[in-house]
């Protein structure tokens, strides 16, 4: 310490949007059969649904490829608008394969689609880590897929969606878990998701802002199954991100599980702790978007309530277009160390990132 | 031969602060009290089908509860032989006396409102709300009611709601969140449309269940989970009288939110007011901002308390959702009952308590 | 401070399983025979004052892993009626938080009637008084056995 200015820390941005420009980039990863079969029967997209083009969240202002391709698509657009600030960003892709209800077909295309992430994406550039996508109707198949991909040092989390046909701690999902352990891998759980349930617990809303105000109501039960489930009791080692929730009301989610739980324990006995403590442990949640109020000490007392800042990741969600970016909603009210630990630790000691040592991001240098 | 020592209930009578419980469980004692209330049509229909609702058993629950009589206090159950909640003596003994209350709402949870059978549902909600004048409203001052109404057909429930609206007692109308549709859409616009203008509020009360599984992740497993998620349709029942606009099409519409929690309402308001920032366009039938809606419309209960894990974090949150928004209920009979004395694990400053005990309630219901 | 002594209940008086809820200097006390062994909890849970002792006996349900249920202790557990907190009622001590919540427990023992007269116990409960005095609606039996508890 000379006094020379502490190096910027190179953030590591948790939740960044990776886009497929067009179904025909999979069809090298296809066999035969099921690229005639999108062909023949005119299978032109899978792009979800969950951000409406023209709707502003959908879109950052410039993050639309000259290419004409859905945002998210361009390599080169992502270099300058997200890597450059970066230590690594860690791919979401959306694709949704997970709407497919032919268990074949769905898996065939997640491994094109892994396959084209590998080619098109981290090869290509080495800040870039990314999700695996998996069938997730059929648990076994999904395992199957982390297998596959689980030893690719550039894949670094399961990729989940919110919104799924049963909740994520029943058993059936729980080959997934234990392909995701053996392989060091937090399992991602991200907002979006359609499936035969009705987007709202009270059934189908009118608008895409219900929609999207509802996905962090998912986020919450899916919690509490994952809780009452005992998955983290049966899978010590498992973590779960949860990706593009919302923050802030994870303290009343566990205010009210607590309390339940201290009455009605006796139904889940294997959960032998309070689910807080539980959740603390094996729980982190990217801070795009925060949902938090708008002043300092409000954000001062968000953190209190949360208990602690090891639970949150940086994230930009990339290209998504949110009110407030993540340092004006949440970093710049937080402590240096605090934003040292969102921005980076946190990140390091949840996926499998490598070795990091150097105190500006650059371990292969420290 | 041996007396032994008297058994007799622990004191807790210790301090008189008005108050107002918005959220009492009156029970019907069986399908036989109803008869008397029902036409010979419903009658024989009682007879041949009965109560067929969304689930498949023909009596209890799809996730059983952690006691019998729909999840009751233990020592609720009147010496009387009735089920909890079933016995006005009982419940002046254990509730209204004990504790001193000066104004009860009760909300009868008889599910008519879930029946399939939409005009048995509106014959079973006529049935109960006479019931309810006659063995509750009628014999104790202290009490009032909420309308129990076929809210999954508007129509039928605007009428049931015209047809009451004269009659003493009561006070609310009552939805349960777990609905087929979510609540802002325009199935139920006449239901609101008639509380508006008799200027009855909407209390909607935590339970209910259609076909839509509890969770938009599907059936979970216990009911630990289902007492746990129905904050969740609490929070999408916000979102959906919010954004489709209900507040705008019928100003002077007011809702309380009846045993749902609240502390999940403060960060839902910071979320949907950023993305009422983002996302306006869509919904140009808004005015203002989504929790502008809320403060200026609804109004929660209490029960089932907030209990933090560091108790002084409860301060924070009634802070930041305003006191004003809050009315005390005990939700009696039910096993998670909240004692007056005892719910808040903090001290309340004085004029807060003065606010959740009795004065927003007062103000709310119009006592 | 000296110990009171208070007689509660005849033995036959609380069956196993039995409960018999007793007030004592102005608390509320609960007295239970679990096979034959007499215990006494305060009636009121340390959560929100509810009254314990009116709850439900139960066993004990620990699992080791999801799907796996291990029955402990049956009959042996109380549940508050009103939240449903577990109480071991052999030590007081609540399942979930054991070092920080308990409910107080009293010592309780069977003494047969003629011990007590003859001793002199302080026989406060029930309107009976110290000595070999019987009180009206309380007779102490020579030949009698008695739960008696300690305060």
């Amino acid at each position: 310490m000379n006094g020379a200015p502490a190096p910027p820390i190179r953030p590591i941005d948790c939740d960044v949007h990776n886009a497929v420009p067009s179904i025909e980039v999979l069809y090298p990863y296809l066999e035969d059969h099921w690229r005639d079969y999108l062909v023949e029967r005119g299978v032109t997209s899978l792009e979800p649904n969950y951000y409406p083009r023209g709707l502003p969240i959908s879109c950052l202002p410039g993050a639309r490829p000259s290419s004409g391709g859905p945002p998210g698509s361009d390599l080169d657009l992502l270099r300058e608008q997200v890597l450059g600030g970066v230590r690594y960003a860690i791919l979401n892709c959306l694709y949704s394969i997970q709407s497919i209800h032919n268990e074949d077909w769905a898996a065939a295309m997640a491994t094109a689609l892994n396959q084209w992430q590998v080619e098109h994406w981290l090869d290509l550039d080495d800040r870039l880590r990314a999700s695996i996508v998996v069938p997730v109707r059929s648990p076994g198949r999904a395992a199957e897929e982390i297998e596959r991909w689980g030893d690719h040092p550039g894949f670094v989390q399961v990729l989940l969606l919110a919104r799924s046909s049963t909740p994520y701690g029943k058993r059936h999902h729980w080959p997934i878990y234990a392909a995701a352990v053996r392989h060091r891998l937090p399992v991602g759980i991200h907002a979006g998701g359609v499936t035969e349930n009705p987007i709202l617990p009270v059934g189908w809303p009118s608008h895409y802002v219900e929609d999207y105000a509802g996905a962090a109501q998912v986020f919450q039960t899916q919690l509490v199954s994952l809780v009452c489930e005992g998955v983290f009791g049966k899978f010590p080692e498992l973590r779960v991100v949860l990706t593009e929730s919302g923050v802030t009301w994870l303290p009343a989610l566990l205010w009210r599980l607590d309390k339940n739980w201290k009455g009605l324990r006796s139904e889940v006995p294997w959960v032998d702790r309070p689910p807080s403590e539980i959740v603390r442990e094996h729980v982190r949640l990217t801070v795009q978007p925060f949902d938090g109020p708008r002043t300092a000490e409000g954000v001062r007392r968000v953190m209190d309530h949360l208990g602690s800042d090891e639970l949150l990741l940086f994230s930009s969600d990339y290209p998504h277009w949110h009110a407030r970016d993540p340092y004006e909603s949440c970093l710049r009210h937080l402590s240096a160390e605090s934003q040292r630990r969102v921005l980076r630790e946190n990140s390091l000691a949840t996926y499998r990132l490598g070795p990091e040592t150097g105190p500006d991001g650059d371990g292969e240098h420290g | 031969m041996v007396e032994g020592v008297a058994e007799r209930a622990p004191e807790r009578t210790r301090r008189r602060t008005t108050i107002i419980d918005c959220d009492v469980h009156n029970s019907v004692p069986s399908d036989a009290a109803l008869r008397p209330y029902l036409p010979a049509r419903w009658r024989r229909y009682l007879d041949l089908v009965g109560h067929k609702g969304y689930h498949s058993l023909e009596r209890g629950y799809a996730y059983p509860k952690i006691s019998p009589g729909g999840g009751a206090r233990v020592d609720a159950w009147p010496p009387s032989g009735g089920v909890p909640g079933s016995d006005l003596d009982f419940m002046r003994e254990q509730l209204l006396d004990n504790y001193g209350i000066e104004i009860a709402v009760l909300n009868c949870l008889y599910r008519a409102g879930e029946q399939l059978n939409d005009e048995y549902a509106d014959a079973l909600a006529t049935a109960i709300n006479d019931w309810q004048v006659e063995e509750w409203t009628g014999r104790d001052s202290r009490l009032r009611a909420s309308m129990v109404v076929p809210y999954e057909a508007g129509d039928l429930a605007a009428k049931e709601i015209e047809r009451l609206a004269g009659t003493p007692g009561f006070v609310q109308v009552l939805v349960l969140p777990r609905t087929r549709e979510p609540l802002g859409r325009r199935r139920y616009w006449p239901l609101y449309e008639a509380a508006e203008h008799y200027g009855i509020p909407v209390g909607i009360h935590f339970a209910g269940l259609t076909g839509n599984p509890i969770t938009s992740s599907g059936w979970p497993s216990y009911y630990l989970e289902d007492h746990t998620v129905m904050a969740q349709a609490f929070q999408s029942q916000v979102i959906s009288l919010i954004f489709e606009g209900v507040f705008e099409r019928f100003p002077r519409l007011r809702v309380a939110l009846v045993e749902g929690g609240f502390a999940w309402m403060v960060p839902l308001l910071w979320r949907l007011d950023d993305l009422y920032e983002r996302l306006h366009e869509e919904v140009p039938h808004l005015r203002r901002r989504p929790s502008e809606y809320v403060r200026e419309h609804m109004r929660m209960t209490t029960q089932p308390m907030e209990e933090p894990e560091r108790p002084h974090h409860l301060l924070d949150l009634i802070e930041q959702l305003g006191p004003e928004m809050l009315m005390f209920s005990t939700d009696y009979p039910h096993w998670d009952f909240d004692d007056p004395n005892r719910a808040f694990q903090v001290r309340l400053p004085e004029e807060v308590k003065s606010k959740v005990f009795h004065e927003n309630a007062r103000g709310f219901y119009g006592f | 401070m000296k110990k009171k002594l208070y007689v509660v209940a005849e033995v036959d008086e609380i069956p196993p399983g039995g409960r018999k809820i007793v007030e004592i200097e102005r608390r509320s006390i609960g007295v239970f025979n679990i096979n034959g062994e007499y215990f006494a909890l305060r009636n009121a849970c340390p959560h929100a004052g509810g009254p314990l002792c009116r709850g439900l006996l139960t066993g004990f349900l620990r699992s080791s892993e999801p799907g796996q249920y291990t029955y402990l202790r049956r009959g042996e557990f109380l549940r508050c009626p009103w939240h449903q907190w577990e109480f071991d009622i052999r030590t007081g001590q609540s399942w979930l938080d054991p070092d920080k919540t308990r409910v107080r427990t009293y010592q309780t023992r069977v003494e047969p009637g003629q011990a007590l007269l003859e001793n002199e116990v302080e026989l406060m409960g029930s309107g009976l008084t110290k000595g070999p005095y019987v009180a009206e609606t309380y007779p102490v039996h020579i030949d009698g056995r008695y739960v008696v508890l300690e305060l």
